[in-house]
C-alpha cells in the first residue's frame, strides 16, 4: 500500500498499516545512515523548509540531516517569537514561503493546531515537528521504532509514560501511535499534570503511583519536566517531584528485566532520571536520537510520494 | 408611525394575552388590540394570519463596536443586523474604544443611533472608570445620559469590596448592574472549556469552576448588599444551580444565557474552529442541558446574544490568538425557537425571555403591547425555513459557528414605533 496523506500532522490520523509502513521504511532507510557516504538521490530537486517558531536543537537538526541524506535542499528558518508577535500572521508567512515553491514545510509551533491551520492553506506538504501540547508525530514514530527494534513488535507491550502528561505533545503522539499498534499505555504523574479524560484516548490506564505504572513494564518513558511551562502552581518543588516521579534504580527494578528506559530529551538529570539510570545499559535514549533521523527520512520520503530508494 | 397588524396570534405575556387579534398602532404607540379593528383610511396594514405577533424583541447584550472599532461593526450595521434578527431594541456593552465611562461617549452613541439606527439602541456604561476595575465610574451621570445599566463586560470586577460598593451605589441611583463573572486566576491562559476535547486538542482549558466561583461571589455580594445583580451569559450547570438556589431564598439575582450555550458543546471547537471560540467557552452536553432546564424553569431570565463581531483577520489565525466571540443577532430567534419545537419552552416563555423580562431588568418601557406602549413589534413566521449564509448577514462581521446551518422560524417583520424597519 502507498501513503496517501499530503501532510503528517498527527499520529491520531494514521492507521496501523500506515504507521507500520513508516516504521518499515525508516528501518530500511536507517542503513543509509551507516554508510560512509550517507546520501541517496531520492529527493534530489525537492525543497524542504524547516520553519521553527520554537527553540529546538535535536528535532530541527534531525529533520535537516534527514532531508540532506535524501538529497533534498533544506532551508532553516528560526523565528524566535510567534508569528503574531512578529507582526506577520502565520497565513502571510505561509504564503510568502509558498511563493518560493517548497515541496515540504516542516514546522514547529507553540500553538496547538497551528499545523492543521497551515496545512489547510498551503498546497505543499506540511510535517508537524511539534505543535503546542497537541502532537509530535516524528517523536512518536521514533519512539515506536526504538521499541520495535528492541522487542520485535509493539502489539502487547506494556509502556509506562511518566511525568507531565498535560503539557506533553510527546505523550499524546505516543499514546495514539502505541495504542493503535496494540500496546497498553500506563500513565503516572502529579495530579496537576494529568488532563481530563486522557484515558479515553485509547488503551490507556492512569495510575496513582508511578510504581504501579512501572511494574512489569517493557518500556519506561520519562517525560521532560518543562521548567519554563510549569509556573509556580503545578508542583511544590523539583525536589518533591524527583522523589515521587523520578526514575531511580530501585523503581526501575520493578519493570521487566529486559525493560528499556526512554526519554524524549533534553534530560533534566537528577529530576526525571537519576544519572545512573540515564546512562545505564537499559537506557535507549541515544538510540531514540539515532532513530530520529531514519524516521524523519521516512516521513519526508512518503509525503513526497515515495519514489524508489537507490 | 401608523400600522395595522391583522389577524396574527398575539403573544404578550406582560398582559397574559395569547389570542388571534389585530394590533393597531397610531403615532408610534399601541392604540388598540382587538378583533376586526378598523383603521383610518391609508393606514398601512400587514396580514399576519398564520404568524406570531409579539412585543418587540430585546437583546440586552450586544457589542456594536462603535466608537473605535467600526471595522468590525458600527451602529448602523449592528442595528440592521438586529432588525433582521427581529430585535427592536438592543443594549450595547461599553467595551468600545474609548469605553463608555462618561456622559460624552454615552451621548455620542445615543445621538448616532438617533440618526443612523433602525432599532432602539440603549448604551450600557462601565461599572468602573476606564473599565479598569479600580474605582467607580460616574454612574449617576451615565444614567442621566441614557445608560440603562452598568457593566465592565468582558472583564469581572475582581476586587470584591469595589463590587460591593458598585452594587450599593447602583441600587441607590436605580441602575442595573451586569456582571461578567469569571475568576481570572482560574481561567489563566485557557482558551476553551477544560474537558476531554481540550485534552485531545492539547489546548489549555478553562474550568467550569472559574465561572461558578465568580457567580457565587456576585450572589453573596448581592444578598449582603440587598441590591440586585444581573449575571451575563451563564454557561454552566453550577451557575444555574447557584442562581436557582439564590432565587429560592429571595436574592435579587437575574441572569441571561446565549443561544450558543444551549445549542453547541465544546465538540464544536474540533478542527481548531475559531468561530467556536468564545468567552465563556462552549461547555459540555450536561451544561447545555442545564441551560435548557434553566430557561424552562425560570432560573434563567433572558436570552441575550453577546453579539460580538470580529474582522476575518482576527478569526482566521491560530486558535490561541483568535479573538473571542461570535455574531448572534440574526440567528438568536431561530435557535431559540428550536427549544419551542423541542417542547422545552412554550411561546409565552420564549417571548418573556426575549422581550418582557429583559425590558424589566433594564427598566425599559418596552417588552409589552399594552395600550399606550411604544409600538415596537416583532412578527414571526415559525415555519419559515432559511439557511445561514455569510453573504446574507447584515452584520459587518460574519464570525458565526452557524454558517451553513438550516434554520426554521424567523422574524418576517420588525416594527419600531409603528414603522416597518425590516421585512424578510
Amino acid at each position: 500500500m502507498g501513503f496517501r496523506h499530503k501532510d503528517i500532522i498527527a499520529l491520531k490520523d494514521l492507521t496501523k498499516e500506515e504507521i507500520t509502513l513508516l516504521l518499515d521504511t525508516a528501518d530500511s532507510l536507517s542503513e543509509i545512515n551507516q554508510r560512509d557516504i550517507k546520501k541517496v538521490p531520492t529527493l534530489r530537486g525537492k525543497t524542504v523548509i524547516n520553519l521553527f517558531y520554537e527553540a529546538s536543537t535535536r528535532t530541527r537538526t534531525s529533520f535537516e540531516i534527514a532531508a540532506k541524506r535524501l538529497s533534498a535542499d533544506a532551508v532553516n528558518i528560526t523565528a524566535s517569537t510567534s508569528s503574531v508577535v512578529k507582526g506577520e500572521t502565520l497565513s502571510d508567512t505561509a504564503n510568502n514561503l509558498l511563493a518560493m515553491k517548497p515541496d515540504i514545510i516542516v514546522m514547529r509551533h507553540a500553538v496547538s493546531g497551528a499545523h492543521e491551520y497551515l496545512a489547510k492553506r498551503v498546497s505543499c506538504s506540511v510535517i508537524n515537528a511539534g505543535d503546542g501540547a497537541h502532537e509530535h508525530p516524528s517523536q512518536g514514530l521514533l519512539d515506536m521504532l526504538t521499541m520495535r527494534q528492541k522487542f520485535g513488535k509493539l502489539d502487547g507491550l506494556k509502556v509506562a509514560i511518566i511525568g507531565d502528561i498535560t503539557h506533553s505533545r510527546v505523550a499524546r503522539s505516543d499514546i495514539y501511535g502505541l495504542t493503535t499498534m496494540g500496546s497498553h499505555v500506563f500513565l503516572a504523574g502529579p495530579p496537576t499534570m494529568m488532563p481530563v479524560g486522557i484515558e479515553r484516548l485509547g488503551n490507556v490506564t492512569v495510575c496513582k503511583d508511578m510504581r504501579e505504572a512501572v511494574d512489569k513494564a517493557d518500556v519506561v518513558m520519562m517525560l521532560r519536566i518543562q521548567l519554563e511551562r510549569q509556573g509556580k502552581t503545578l508542583l511544590p518543588s523539583m525536589r518533591e517531584y524527583s522523589r515521587y516521579f523520578g526514575l531511580n534504580p530501585e523503581v526501575l527494578g520493578l519493570a521487566k528485566k529486559n525493560a528499556i528506559v526512554m526519554h524524549p530529551g533534553p534530560i533534566n538529570r537528577g529530576v526525571e532520571l537519576a544519572s545512573s539510570v540515564a546512562d545505564c545499559d537499559q537506557s535507549a535514549i541515544l538510540t531514540q536520537v539515532e532513530n530520529g533521523v531514519a524516521v524523519r527520512m521516512a516521513m519526508l520520503y512518503h509525503v513526497c510520494g515515495g519514489e524508489p530508494v537507490e | 408611525m401608523n400600522l395595522l397588524i391583522k389577524g396574527g396570534r398575539v403573544i404578550d405575556p406582560s398582559q397574559g394575552i395569547d389570542a388571534n387579534l389585530d394590533v393597531l398602532i397610531a403615532d408610534g404607540v399601541v392604540l388598540e388590540l382587538g378583533q376586526g379593528l378598523a383603521a383610518p383610511e391609508g393606514t398601512p396594514a400587514i396580514d399576519a394570519s398564520g404568524l406570531i405577533v409579539t412585543p418587540g424583541l430585546i437583546d440586552m447584550h450586544v457589542h456594536l463596536r462603535d466608537p473605535g472599532l467600526e471595522y468590525k461593526e458600527d451602529i448602523a450595521t449592528g442595528s440592521r443586523s438586529a432588525a433582521a434578527g427581529g430585535f427592536t431594541s438592543v443594549a450595547c456593552m461599553p467595551n468600545t474604544s474609548p469605553v463608555i465611562d462618561s456622559k460624552a461617549i454615552a451621548s455620542y452613541i445615543i445621538n448616532k443611533a438617533k440618526s443612523e439606527a433602525l432599532v432602539n439602541v440603549f448604551p450600557i456604561g462601565c461599572i468602573t472608570k476606564g473599565g479598569k476595575g479600580e474605582s467607580l465610574a460616574e454612574m449617576g451621570e451615565l444614567k442621566e445620559a441614557g445608560c440603562v445599566a452598568v457593566s465592565d463586560d468582558g472583564k469581572p470586577v475582581c476586587n470584591s469590596e469595589l463590587m460591593r460598593r458598585a452594587l450599593e451605589y447602583a441600587k441607590g441611583i436605580g441602575i442595573a448592574v451586569i456582571s461578567h463573572s469569571e475568576d481570572l486566576a482560574l481561567v489563566g491562559e485557557g482558551v476553551m472549556n477544560e474537558g476531554f476535547v481540550s485534552t485531545e486538542l492539547g489546548l489549555k482549558g478553562i474550568p467550569w469552576a472559574a465561572e461558578d466561583i465568580a457567580v457565587a461571589r456576585e450572589v453573596y455580594l448581592a444578598e449582603f448588599a440587598g441590591a440586585p445583580v444581573h449575571i451575563a451569559h451563564i454557561s454552566t450547570v453550577g451557575s444555574a444551580r447557584i442562581i436557582r438556589n439564590a432565587k429560592a431564598r429571595g436574592v435579587k439575582v437575574t441572569c441571561e444565557t446565549a443561544p450558543h450555550y444551549f445549542t453547541l458543546t465544546d465538540e464544536a471547537v474540533r478542527g481548531y474552529e475559531t468561530n467556536a471560540k468564545m468567552n465563556p467557552p462552549l461547555r459540555s452536553a450536561a451544561d447545555v442541558e442545564a441551560m435548557k432546564a434553566g430557561l424552562a424553569d425560570g432560573t434563567i431570565d433572558a436570552i441575550a446574544t453577546d453579539h460580538a463581531p470580529h474582522h476575518p483577520d482576527e478569526k482566521d489565525v491560530e486558535f490561541n490568538v483568535a479573538l473571542n466571540g461570535i455574531v448572534g443577532l440574526e440567528t438568536s430567534l431561530s435557535l431559540s425557537l428550536k427549544l419551542v419545537e423541542e417542547g422545552r419552552l412554550d411561546l409565552n416563555q420564549l417571548v418573556s425571555l426575549m422581550s418582557c423580562t429583559p425590558a424589566k431588568i433594564l427598566g425599559l418601557d418596552r417588552g409589552t403591547l399594552k395600550v399606550g406602549a411604544v409600538g415596537d413589534v416583532t412578527i414571526i413566521d415559525p415555519a419559515k425555513e432559511w439557511q445561514v449564509e455569510a453573504a446574507k448577514l447584515e452584520s459587518k462581521s460574519k464570525n458565526s459557528p452557524f454558517l451553513g446551518w438550516k434554520m426554521k422560524g424567523r422574524a418576517v417583520y420588525t416594527v419600531v414605533k409603528g414603522q416597518v424597519v425590516y421585512q424578510a
